[in-house]
């Protein structure tokens, strides 16, 4: 049994009368890659934003390697690895200077702290454009320095929001062959997305919400690990993935 | 308070105003309106006296129209960008990131006020100022565009449009300069307020503790209420970059 090193309790959100989040209970372990599946306006971004700790819950907490979201935020937070939606960065910035600033505010300096820029632009595979400005990027390139920004300090657990979002085939297959190298490195992660080929692609387990509930969690299977053969196996649904999510979403929709 | 962090974020926002041409229009700006109205308007030269009053005088007008334009993107621009969302979720606090951006800015101001100081020089050179209150008068105005900043860094967190900031600020740094005109305080009085708020009121003027420091006088009482209102603008903009943050 692997090691569990992020815990989500009963995590509710509400906005004015809106309830986004109506108590999300989720574990991850080292190793795991766990799909956060859901519709459009499901609550995915909202529970991310309240697990990152970028803002506050109604009600619940997370526990990322042990530490409270809530009352011990900042050694929460040094645990954790963060792509928010869209990849955000300072577009003016250079990516080794972006890269160093996020170090800095990650605790690494001096000799130590070029080291790890340096790595991580190797890893990020941005050795070619690492004196560029980051608006004169390509939508991949921004993309890869924001994640480059969220494994620079070697985190046990990443999260990512939309991480394929608007990239092209080739750009999505690298993101996703990082993904699976993260997890081989005993990494826990979470994916958000409404994009089903990535669970079955790089997913271990899923948990699908729609209206902001959690509507079945289960785990992926996969023969031979060929994404095309991948199943959902829920506690309450078993199928291939994009037949379980539009049965246990559509009823939101009518 | 982890200053490590409040320096990253200082240096990253600093260099960030010499990442565009901006610095340099804004720095440009800065010096040619301060010397029209100097030397234009004020007639620095046609007074023959070493005294640099009519320099500092229209420091808080400067400030005015200049300080806005440099803090209205401090806050604006993460959240239209979404980088706040990247920045609050990395391991520091608010305050820290909000005072690296208040000092950033305030010291990019510094820089513009630094870049005036031919004109106390060529004072010197010609008769003989008196350099304590040339002291007073740079250190009223350091405090002064302290407090502006500060206000701009308020403004900057209400909204995420850059112009709606710019007004805002421009708006609140404008009434607090003028509370502590005469008209204005003798027009609020004719309305029927008692005087002792009238007067409690018109004592929060930029202005009026600029004045004394102009004249060479520095009273704690002045410093105090300077960082006063640094210190209540930037609570301001915690709490409400916090409640706001992700709207």
């Amino acid at each position: 049994m692997s090691e569990t090193l992020l815990e989500v309790k009963g995590l509710k959100k509400n906005f004015g009368d809106f309830q986004a989040v109506k108590g999300i209970d989720l574990t991850v372990a080292a190793g795991d890659v766990l799909g956060f599946l859901g519709p459009n306006g499901a609550g995915k971004s909202t529970t991310m934003r309240m697990i990152t700790g970028f803002i506050p819950a109604t009600e619940g907490d997370a526990f990322i390697c042990g530490k409270s979201i809530t009352t011990d935020p900042i050694a929460a937070k040094r645990c954790l690895g963060y792509l928010p939606e869209s990849a955000p960065s300072y577009r003016a910035m250079r990516v080794k200077d972006f890269l160093r600033f996020v170090a800095q505010i990650r605790g690494f300096s001096g000799a130590a702290l070029e080291e790890r820029v340096a790595a991580t632009i190797k890893e990020a595979m941005l050795t070619a454009v690492e004196n560029q400005t980051i608006e004169t990027l390509s939508k991949g390139y921004r993309q890869r320095t924001c994640f480059a920004q969220a494994i620079l300090h070697d985190p046990k657990i990443l999260i990512m929001d939309e991480p394929t979002d608007g990239l092209d085939p080739n750009q999505k297959d690298v993101v996703r062959k990082w993904i699976n190298n993260m997890a081989a490195k005993g990494k826990a992660i979470i994916i958000s997305t409404h994009i089903l080929e990535e669970v079955n692609a790089v997913c271990t387990r899923a948990i699908i919400i729609a209206d902001g509930e959690k509507k079945d969690e289960g785990k992926i299977v996969r023969e031979d690990g060929k994404p095309d053969s991948a199943v959902f196996q829920g506690t309450h649904e078993t199928g291939k993935i994009d037949e379980v999510f539009r049965k246990l979403t559509k009823k939101e929709e009518r | 308070m982890n200053f490590k962090n409040v320096k990253a974020i200082f240096a990253r926002e600093f260099k960030s105003y010499f990442d565009s041409p901006v610095a340099y229009v804004f720095l440009v700006a800065f010096l040619v309106l301060i010397g029209f109205l100097t030397f234009g308007v004020a007639m620095f030269y046609e007074r023959r006296q070493a005294v640099l009053t009519p320099f500092f005088l229209w420091h808080p007008w400067v400030y005015l129209l200049l300080v806005p334009a440099a803090t209205m993107g401090l806050w604006a621009e993460e959240r239209r960008n979404g980088t706040i969302e990247l920045l609050l979720t990395l391991p520091i606090t608010l305050g820290e990131a909000l005072i690296g951006k208040f000092l950033a800015a305030w010291s990019f101001i510094g820089i513009a006020l630094a870049l005036t100081l031919p004109v106390p020089l060529t004072a010197g050179w010609l008769g003989s100022p008196d350099y304590g209150a040339v002291f007073c008068g740079y250190f009223g105005s350091v405090l002064l565009a302290g407090a502006c900043t500060a206000i701009g860094v308020f403004a900057s967190s209400l909204s995420r449009s850059q112009v709606i900031g710019f007004v805002i600020a421009l708006a609140v740094s404008f009434t607090m300069l003028i509370i502590g005109f005469d008209p204005v305080i003798n027009a609020v009085a004719n309305w029927g307020v008692p005087s002792p708020i009238v007067n409690a009121v018109a004592s929060c003027s930029l202005m009026r503790h600029f004045d004394a420091m102009c004249r060479g006088v520095v009273d704690l009482a002045d410093v105090g209420y300077y960082f006063g209102v640094i210190v209540f603008m930037l609570a301001a903009a915690q709490v409400v970059t916090d409640s706001r943050k992700a709207s």
